[in-house]
């Protein structure tokens, strides 16, 4: 295992920086995302939570697919895809790497989605251990281990000592590069953190939720459930839960019409907004319950129903903390389970 | 406040209970005493988990547009700054006084736990109110911070009640809320220079996901269906194309809101980006008092707005005006 002081870190993040772009939490008129790392950068690794969660580093909130050309009656198809410059993203934590497995779920299987298969491929993701989790985390629930994630490195701050553990082809590549940076260290400082951590997380409310009832009973005796319309009533019906988790992945495909042509592009759409899925019909969704429902019968139960077990929620609590009126997932799963 | 809460559930116990109303809006204890969420209880029953604590910052006077939808009669707790919203909702017709009893209930100052939990503090399990400081039980260690400085930034500064025509009012003692100038940082934003005014709401609208959620609980935004939610419009949008779009968003919807918007405050306490859209609305506030005299959405049901109703003394729209209302050479 490698160390590196944390007083050095930008020395760290300007050496990364010489030859790929450096993502990570940067803080930005007081809020944390992430973003890329310039010299006056106000990086906050240790931030547990960025508002928006990196799924934007592979899955953009916008991104141009294709343009199209109009010159009298003849329309040209033209390729905006240029090959993808690689790049590093850095302080990911164990709930958000444990995402980049349900998107990939989604987007890498066949038909594989290009766009987002290309920005994978040139990414590697060096993640860091939780040391201060907090109330609405419940990662563990979801078998994630906060104080060791995966990723091509792994990073865990210590007093004032970033530790560097490489576990990929792509992680010892980018370790040759900086390692001169870092001096040789063995691994009693992570050892004890990771212990300490672990403490406080059986501490925490939500660490051992019980989602038994999702795995026990039918979709449609869940689906009927008379609670759904409860729950719900309170939903503003605005995109905040949706737009800050690292899994929802549901995008819509949308034409900006220009003089010459059109731009296609996609964008995040959100399963709470009432064009969701709208189609020539009409609307298959026509009240906020059922689009409330929705969102987490596809967190809990038609997900996982489709991809051996695996919930599409990593337990990160950002929806927890920042749906304006309160709502959320763990109170959907108490409410329904009628378990502690 | 814990007394308060014994009052507002007897009154709602009553009022159900003589059958004066059919259901109730009110606030539901939700997993710690900070995150409570507004919600209809339709029973006595169901009033056992009601809550009335200092994190009932949510404004429930919206949601009587859908619940006077459903008929009945319709009971609604408000605090103050509540009560100029659902005063300029009675105004614009969008929901009907003789479905509702408006009850309006003593309030502290409401905090704000984006405040209380830092980055120091990590985990917060409970917050402990021991009236000016409040105790934030975390185990990390516990913490004792000053109230004031975890108020709802709509609480800093507080309008009072508005006078809701026949609303019983629930109090227990004096109730101590900051009085400072609402527009002190609007006048800050005013002396910068044209750059600095630039960049500081390019820092702050940069962060916009356009997530809605400011355009959602705004009791001033009622339209049935929004044009950027219309995908006949032309303009209907599910995200930012460019920083310039978000920008021009935010500043339509306080141009559309203005005369009407009550500064209640819920576009920047819902924000998950923390984006003081409040101060937009301010500014607006602060022009329209100067250009065409003091006006309070709100206060008064069936008043005039500023914007929609003609004075002699009104300035002539063709001659552009600086914002103290002096006419530009």
């Amino acid at each position: 295992m490698l160390k590196i002081k944390t007083d050095k870190l930008n020395e760290l993040y300007s050496r990364i920086a010489e030859s790929e772009a450096l993502y990570l939490p940067i803080n930005k008129a007081n809020a944390a995302n992430y973003d890329e790392w310039t010299s006056e950068a106000e990086v906050s690794l240790t931030t547990l939570k960025t508002v928006k969660s990196p799924k934007d580093l592979f899955f953009p909130q916008t991104q141009d697919m294709m343009r199209f050309k109009t010159e009298g009656k003849n329309i040209s198809i033209i390729d905006v895809r240029s090959p993808e410059q690689p790049f590093v993203l850095m302080g990911v934590k164990a709930c958000d790497f444990k995402a980049f497995e349900v998107l990939d779920r989604v987007f890498l299987s066949d038909p594989v989605d290009t766009y987002y298969k290309a920005k994978r491929d040139a990414g590697t993701i060096v993640t860091l251990a939780c040391g201060k989790p907090e109330e609405s985390c419940f990662c563990k629930v979801f078998g994630i281990d906060a104080t060791s994630p995966m990723g091509d490195v792994t990073t865990w701050i210590c007093g004032d000592e970033l530790f560097w553990q490489p576990n990929t082809e792509k992680g010892k590549a980018l370790t040759e590069r900086v390692k001169d940076l870092f001096a040789e260290g063995d691994d009693a400082a992570v050892k004890e953190q990771q212990q300490k951590t672990k403490e406080i997380i059986e501490k925490l409310p939500f660490s051992n939720l019980d989602l038994s009832y999702f795995e026990e009973n039918g979709v449609n005796d869940i689906f009927n459930r008379p609670e759904w319309q409860d729950l719900s009533e309170g939903c503003l019906a605005c995109g905040t839960c949706t737009f800050v988790c690292p899994t929802c992945q549901c995008f819509d495909v949308k034409d900006y019409k220009t003089n010459k042509g059109v731009i296609r592009y996609r964008c995040w759409d959100s399963c709470m907004y009432s064009d969701f899925t709208q189609m020539s019909h009409g609307n298959n969704r026509t009240t906020q319950m059922q689009r409330y429902r929705q969102r987490f019968m596809h967190k809990l139960k038609y997900y996982p129903e489709n991809n051996d077990g695996l919930y599409s929620c990593v337990g990160c609590g950002r929806c927890v903390n920042k749906c304006p009126q309160r709502l959320n997932i763990v109170k959907v799963a108490k409410t329904l389970g009628g378990k502690k | 406040m814990s007394n308060m809460q014994e009052l507002i559930i007897k009154k709602a116990t009553d009022l159900l209970t003589d059958n004066t109303v059919d259901r109730v809006i009110g606030w539901k204890k939700g997993e710690f005493v900070f995150d409570p969420s507004p919600a209809i209880f339709n029973s006595v029953d169901e009033l056992k988990d009601f809550v009335y604590n200092p994190f009932c910052g949510a404004n429930l006077s919206k949601y009587l547009i859908a619940e006077c939808k459903k008929g009945g009669k319709i009971a609604v707790f408000l605090k103050a700054c509540d009560t100029y919203s659902f005063n300029q909702l009675l105004t614009e017709k969008r929901i009907k006084k003789e479905m509702i009893v408006p009850v309006l209930v003593q309030c502290d100052g409401m905090l704000d736990i984006s405040k209380i939990k830092t980055e120091e503090t990590g985990a917060v399990l409970d917050v402990k109110d021991d009236g000016d400081k409040i105790t934030v039980v975390s185990p990390y260690g516990d913490k004792v911070i000053a109230k004031a400085d975890a108020l709802l930034v709509k609480c800093e500064t507080c309008k009072g009640f508005a006078n809701v025509d026949g609303a019983e009012k629930i109090e227990v003692g004096e109730s101590t809320l900051p009085q400072g100038d609402r527009f002190d940082m609007v006048k800050k934003l005013e002396a910068m220079s044209e750059e600095e005014r630039f960049a500081f709401w390019k820092g702050e609208l940069s962060k916009c996901i356009r997530c809605n959620a400011c355009r959602n609980v705004c009791p001033a935004c009622s339209c049935t269906k929004c044009v950027f939610d219309n995908v006949n419009s032309g303009v209907e949008s599910k995200a930012n194309a460019d920083s310039v779009e978000e920008q021009m968003f935010h500043i339509i919807r306080a141009f559309h809101v203005t005369g009407r918007c009550t500064d209640c405050g819920e576009c920047s306490r819902v924000c998950p980006q923390h984006i003081p859209l409040h101060l937009i609305n301010r500014k607006f506030i602060k022009d329209a008092n100067t250009l065409y005299g003091e006006y309070q959405a709100g206060e008064v049901v069936d008043s005039k707005t500023p914007l929609t109703s003609y004075t002699e003394k009104d300035l002539d729209p063709t001659v552009a005006v600086n914002t103290e209302g002096v006419r530009n050479a």
